[in-house]
């Protein structure tokens, strides 16, 4: 780990009983849904973390609490050091507060996660499906969504499949 | 047969002005099939008059599901689709996503792969900006430029077909190396590009950097400042045109930048005119980057012999038992990864292209997302936007560099 980033780690431990694991120098923090709005405003108040660099998510499945992990990547160009905001969510209705009021980037990476995921972010400005059609059923990055595949048509089955597709018909 | 809805103005309720329900201002659709959006981007935008009051982009047409589909892929398969994703810059999204899963395995990469990644993701950058020159010129109507453009855009291309006998989804850059070493006439090629190049640099500033039509396009146009530039997460160029000295090559040096000497080309005003100055700037850095890499480029292999992560050399096949096993394991099954994740970053020609892996302790994947700079620039646009014109939407959206592939991946 970085020797800039050891006080702001300290600092989330003793304000927010926050945990550190460590991979390959990179340092990953958890805390709690309810605190990431103050952890990333403190952050980026206190410790120059001017750049949320990525928002995004990953999915546990079949393990169910905490399924989801909202993950936060942060970088200060003054100090040039990153750290990474993790926060566990549990499986059945997964919410998180928004933190589009930290940073703007939040918005639309945020729109993206609830998208493929269904974590929903409260207090979002604009809860709108970002990627995938407004009337998409199902959210596709889950583990428990199916990748899915078309069934290849050949001259034995041609007519039969075709009678499935969804495209307009004569 | 899904019935086809009438679209409801109540969704975008919230994102337009009260005047656009009552009809004084117009709700129009630019795109998706629109030859300025540069793909299929829509941006609904309302208008009073010929005034943008809000432009609110829809994205999403172009979506393929690259990360879920790597998800069930080997990491060695599944780098072919980071091709696919900022089709102007496949090299880099190789590098990107080799560098994250080099970081995940823990896999050495030697200085010969490491120089030749150099110069080939800077002559990608080269290429990358003269598409993006070629087209902003073009949405400017300046036709003339488009073609000079890709005309030298073709020799990049040559060069990559040369590399790997492919002339855009390459593939070349793989985990612990590159797929094979270059051929003689790699250094022949690159150095009379060089040559060639600079003076045509010039000759586009010639055709465009004075030109009073087209300061008069693009000076104090789509202005943005810094700090909502950063708090929208954009980088890149359009992050260092409005004042902003953050380049990951500088900040956080990788595969030796650090060796190389090149500045990093900065403008203070944050409009479309300084936008284009500092793309063509980083052409001449790049050129600077690449002549130096290529003075001192190291001899030895280009890829790593950690044979549990890196195929061996077809050579090897026939006459080692074992070079053949790992051939098969590594073709078939692919090589674990631990289970953790690591976040690393490039700098692509648009900005940070970021790669979040994380495996499963299993040859997959367990969950891939590229950070793909261009969403995060283009989530700027209604802000930079307001109160111009039509055409003045066209030179900024042109101006911010955004690739469909990019965005929805």
């Amino acid at each position: 780990m970085d020797k800039k980033l050891e006080p702001i780690v300290q600092a989330l431990q003793e304000k927010f009983g926050a945990t550190l694991e460590e991979f390959r120098g990179e340092a990953h923090v958890f805390v709690k849904p309810e605190q990431i709005v103050e952890t990333l405003t403190l952050l980026r108040d206190t410790y120059k973390f001017e750049l949320l660099s990525a928002l995004t998510a990953t999915d546990y499945w079949p393990q169910g609490s905490p399924r989801f992990h909202v993950i936060y990547q942060l970088s200060s160009l003054a100090e040039n050091v990153t750290t990474q905001i993790r926060v566990p969510v549990n499986g059945d209705q997964p919410k998180v507060p928004t933190v589009t009021r930290v940073y703007d980037l939040a918005n639309w990476r945020e729109r993206e996660v609830a998208d493929m995921f269904g974590i929903e972010f409260e207090g979002h400005p604009d809860p709108r499906r970002i990627l995938m059609p407004q009337d998409w059923n199902g959210h596709p990055l889950r583990k428990d969504y199916p990748l899915g595949y078309e069934e290849p048509q050949f001259t034995f089955n041609l007519e039969e499949i075709d009678l499935q597709k969804p495209y307009a018909k004569e | 047969m899904p019935q086809i809805e009438e679209v409801n103005v109540d969704q975008f309720r919230h994102l337009v002005s009260e005047r656009a329900l009552t009809g004084e201002t117009m709700l129009l659709n630019m795109g998706p099939q629109h030859p300025s959006t540069h793909g299929v981007l829509r941006v609904l935008l309302e208008l009073d008059g010929e005034t943008v009051i809000n432009a609110i982009p829809d994205i999403g047409y172009l979506h393929t599901g690259i990360e879920k589909n790597m998800e069930a892929k080997t990491y060695l398969k599944a780098e072919v689709m980071t091709d696919r994703l900022d089709y102007m810059n496949p090299i880099g999204n190789n590098l990107a996503f080799s560098m994250a899963v080099e970081k995940l395995v823990d896999l050495d990469v030697p200085p010969r792969a490491q120089a030749l990644r150099v110069i080939l993701t800077e002559l990608q950058r080269i290429a990358s900006h003269l598409v993006w020159l070629g087209a902003f010129g073009l949405d400017l109507a300046a036709m003339s430029v488009f073609l000079y453009c890709f005309r030298e855009r073709e020799i990049i291309l040559d060069i990559f077909e040369l590399c790997s006998g492919q002339r855009m989804m390459t593939t070349f850059v793989r985990p612990g190396g590159l797929w094979r070493d270059v051929p003689v006439e790699f250094e022949t090629a690159v150095r009379n590009f060089l040559k060639i190049f600079p003076k045509r640099v010039d000759e586009y500033e010639a055709l465009m950097t004075k030109n009073p039509i087209l300061m008069d396009r693009l000076v104090g146009i789509g202005k943005l400042d810094a700090a909502t530039a950063l708090s929208h997460g954009v980088t890149g160029p359009t992050l260092r045109a409005s004042g902003v000295n953050w380049d990951l090559r500088k900040a956080r040096p990788y595969m030796g930048y650090e060796q190389y000497d090149f500045n990093v080309p900065t403008r203070t005003e944050g409009d479309t005119f300084a936008r284009y100055i500092v793309h063509i700037e980083e052409f001449r850095e790049s050129m600077k980057i690449i002549e130096q890499a290529l003075n001192k480029l190291p001899m030895g292999p280009v890829h790593s012999d950690n044979r549990k992560f890196v195929p061996p050399p077809r050579s090897e096949i026939g006459v080692s038992m074992e070079a053949l096993i790992h051939h098969f394991k590594l073709w078939t099954e692919g090589f674990p990864a631990p289970k953790a994740s690591v976040y690393s970053a490039v700098e692509s020609p648009r900005g940070e292209l970021g790669v979040y892996l994380e495996g499963d302790g299993g040859p997959k994947p367990h969950r891939v997302h590229m950070r793909t700079p261009s969403f995060d620039n283009l989530s700027v646009l209604d802000k930079i936007t307001k109160g111009h014109l039509v055409a003045d939407l066209v030179a900024i959206l042109a101006s911010i560099d955004i690739v469909l592939g990019d965005i929805d991946r």
